[in-house]
């Protein structure tokens, strides 16, 4: 090998490395996003049958 | 980056005696230097975690030595093409420097091995700090003992008379080593946003868990 393929191969293997890394975190970040959205709807299912009830003893007893 | 790869790679005058294979010092070197100063913050950050006794400064100082060990391996993965470029192998025991680099790197790598073995908490998190404060005793002993060695097979740029190269070749290294430094950075705080925010899932899920 020249020692230009050399340069190539030492530059190369960082880029490879470093691309590697961001992929790694962008697929974190993405089952994160996936995560929140779970979480979200689990609280506006939990919010939701709470907030009928409070619907429901407004209109038994207007004044509540 | 983009400046640096410029300045490194065709502004900066190829050397006398190995040519084109010198430019790898352009990215070598910085990374090494990144990777003891990640190592040197996990240490920082674990101390501060055993001084104020904060729960943050664990997951600063891990994540401060994960970015230590990928830079670390990718010290040794361009340190060995530069070797076999410049010297005909792609590692010689012969050089202290060189070992000792390993046996940090090594050391960093059995702090994941710690860390993962035990049970996420205060106790871990003391165990870890403690682990990655003695590192950090490797790191000046690896810097110095080219030095300290007599160690003539590994090249030595920066001596008490200051830099052996010329003025663009200085440049190109001082602009390499912002940006890796600053490419450090931009990784460490990005993985640190991840970690945290998948921690505040973590807890947020257990929250609303019927």
């Amino acid at each position: 090998m020249s020692g230009g393929e050399y340069l190539a191969l030492a530059y190369g293997a960082v880029f490879v490395v470093v691309l590697a890394y961001v992929a790694i975190i962008a697929a974190k970040l993405a089952r994160l996003q996936r995560e929140t959205r779970e979480i979200l709807d689990l609280a506006r299912a939990q919010e939701a049958p709470a907030r009928t009830v409070e619907h429901v003893a407004r209109e038994i007893s207007p004044s509540a | 980056m983009g400046a640096a790869i410029v300045l490194a790679l065709v502004v900066a005058p190829e050397d006398a005696d190995q040519g084109l294979s010198q430019r790898i010092f352009y990215i070598h070197v910085p990374i090494a230097l990144t990777a003891y100063f990640c190592f040197g913050l996990g240490a920082w950050k674990a101390l501060l975690l055993l001084w104020r006794r904060d729960s943050r400064y664990d997951l600063e100082s891990y994540v401060a030595i994960h970015q230590g060990t990928i830079f670390g391996a990718l010290t040794l993965v361009t340190g060995s093409i530069w070797a076999k470029a410049s010297w005909g192998v792609w590692w010689t025991w012969d050089s202290n420097q060189l070992v000792l680099f390993l046996v940090l790197f090594l050391f960093y790598c059995a702090y994941f091995m710690l860390r993962f073995s035990l049970e996420d908490g205060p106790r871990r998190a003391r165990s870890s700090a403690v682990y990655a404060l003695f590192g950090i005793v490797l790191v000046p002993i690896s810097f110095l003992a080219i030095r300290l060695a007599e160690d003539f097979i590994h090249p030595t740029v920066f001596t008490r008379e200051g830099p052996q190269m010329t003025g663009t070749m200085f440049a190109a290294f001082c602009v390499s080593w912002a940006a890796v430094t600053f490419l450090a950075y931009v990784l460490y705080r990005v993985e640190l946003a991840g970690k945290r925010l998948d921690a505040d899932l973590r807890e947020l899920r257990e929250a609303l868990a019927p």
